[in-house]
């Protein structure tokens, strides 16, 4: 789970942080301007950030339940192509297709709404999650920019 | 985030400032909760003009705090929605429920 392929991006960034709730805006930040050499349009960003979001807070919230870890995030870009993975060494998920239904939150007390999975495949344009219970959790996430652009020409 | 609370007589209007993700939506719920404690039967309208970000940290605690003036007979109202955070709220399922009104005046206008 710790492989990231570097040789085969044509450009990449790594990042680690301390699973730390106030850590989740610098990392959007951080993303998006890695991203803003693809020519995004606003709601691209939009996109991108809410998504990014939605994984690095499920790192913090859900894989080490407050204990001290950390997560990772690594960027790549390939043409119009932008990956991102956010990798946790927590928990992990042992029901991976009950996670990604939408409304399925195993914290209703904290108010979470269970919609992080469904804004993730909404916002991106593929989502893949691994995970081993006891190791931690992979979220790759995919955004091809320049979608409508090429339509309209 | 900043949070700037509004009586208007029985409607507490919310308005919010900057970033509404997990690690400040706690700032609003909690001050708007305060604030709901103090009255009976009550509105509260949420101004989400000033916004630059949100995420699904923002349908739950939105959500709870529709709960919680439904449960005491009152009504919510959402304005100064935009675009991306309509969708977000839209997939949440928050708009089949609450009203979204584009200012403050004409929410006050519309809510009981
Ligand atoms: N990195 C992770 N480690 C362990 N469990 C996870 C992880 N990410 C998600 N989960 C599990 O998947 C469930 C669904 O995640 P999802 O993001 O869709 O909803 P949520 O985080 O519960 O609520 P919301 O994102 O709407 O605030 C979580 O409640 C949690 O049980
Ligand atoms: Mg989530």
């Amino acid at each position: 789970m710790k492989e990231y392929k570097l040789e085969n991006s044509a450009n990449y960034m790594l990042l680690e942080i301390p699973a730390q709730s106030e850590n989740e805006s610098f990392v959007r930040v951080v993303v998006a301007a890695f991203a803003a050499r693809l020519d995004p349009t606003l709601e691209e960003i939009n996109e991108l950030k809410t998504a990014v979001s939605e994984a690095v807070t499920n790192g913090i919230l859900h894989a080490y339940d407050y204990g001290k870890g950390v997560i990772r995030i690594f960027v790549s870009v390939d043409n119009q192509h932008l990956s991102v993975e956010v990798h946790d060494f927590g928990k992990g998920i042992a029901d991976i297709a009950r996670a990604r239904e939408p409304l399925y939150t195993e914290k209703p007390e904290l108010e979470r709404s269970g919609m992080g999975f469904t804004i993730m495949e909404n916002f991106m344009d593929d989502l893949l999650v691994e995970s081993k219970p006891g190791q931690g959790t992979v979220v790759k996430m995919l955004k091809i920019f320049g979608k409508t652009a090429e339509i309209n020409h | 985030m900043q949070v700037q609370l509004i009586r208007r007589k029985k409607n507490l209007i919310v308005r919010l400032k900057g970033e509404l993700d997990h690690h400040t939506a706690d700032i609003f719920r909690h001050s708007v909760e305060k604030e709901l404690k103090k009255k009976g039967n009550q509105n509260l309208i949420i101004n989400v003009t000033g916004l630059t970000f949100m995420d699904s940290s923002g349908i739950g605690v939105i959500l709870g705090r529709y709960k919680q003036v439904k449960d005491k007979g009152g009504q919510v109202a959402i304005c100064g929605l935009d675009k991306h955070h309509q969708r977000i709220l839209q997939l949440g399922g928050l708009l089949n429920i609450i009203p979204v009104f584009g200012n403050e005046s004409q929410a006050l206008i519309n809510l009981k």
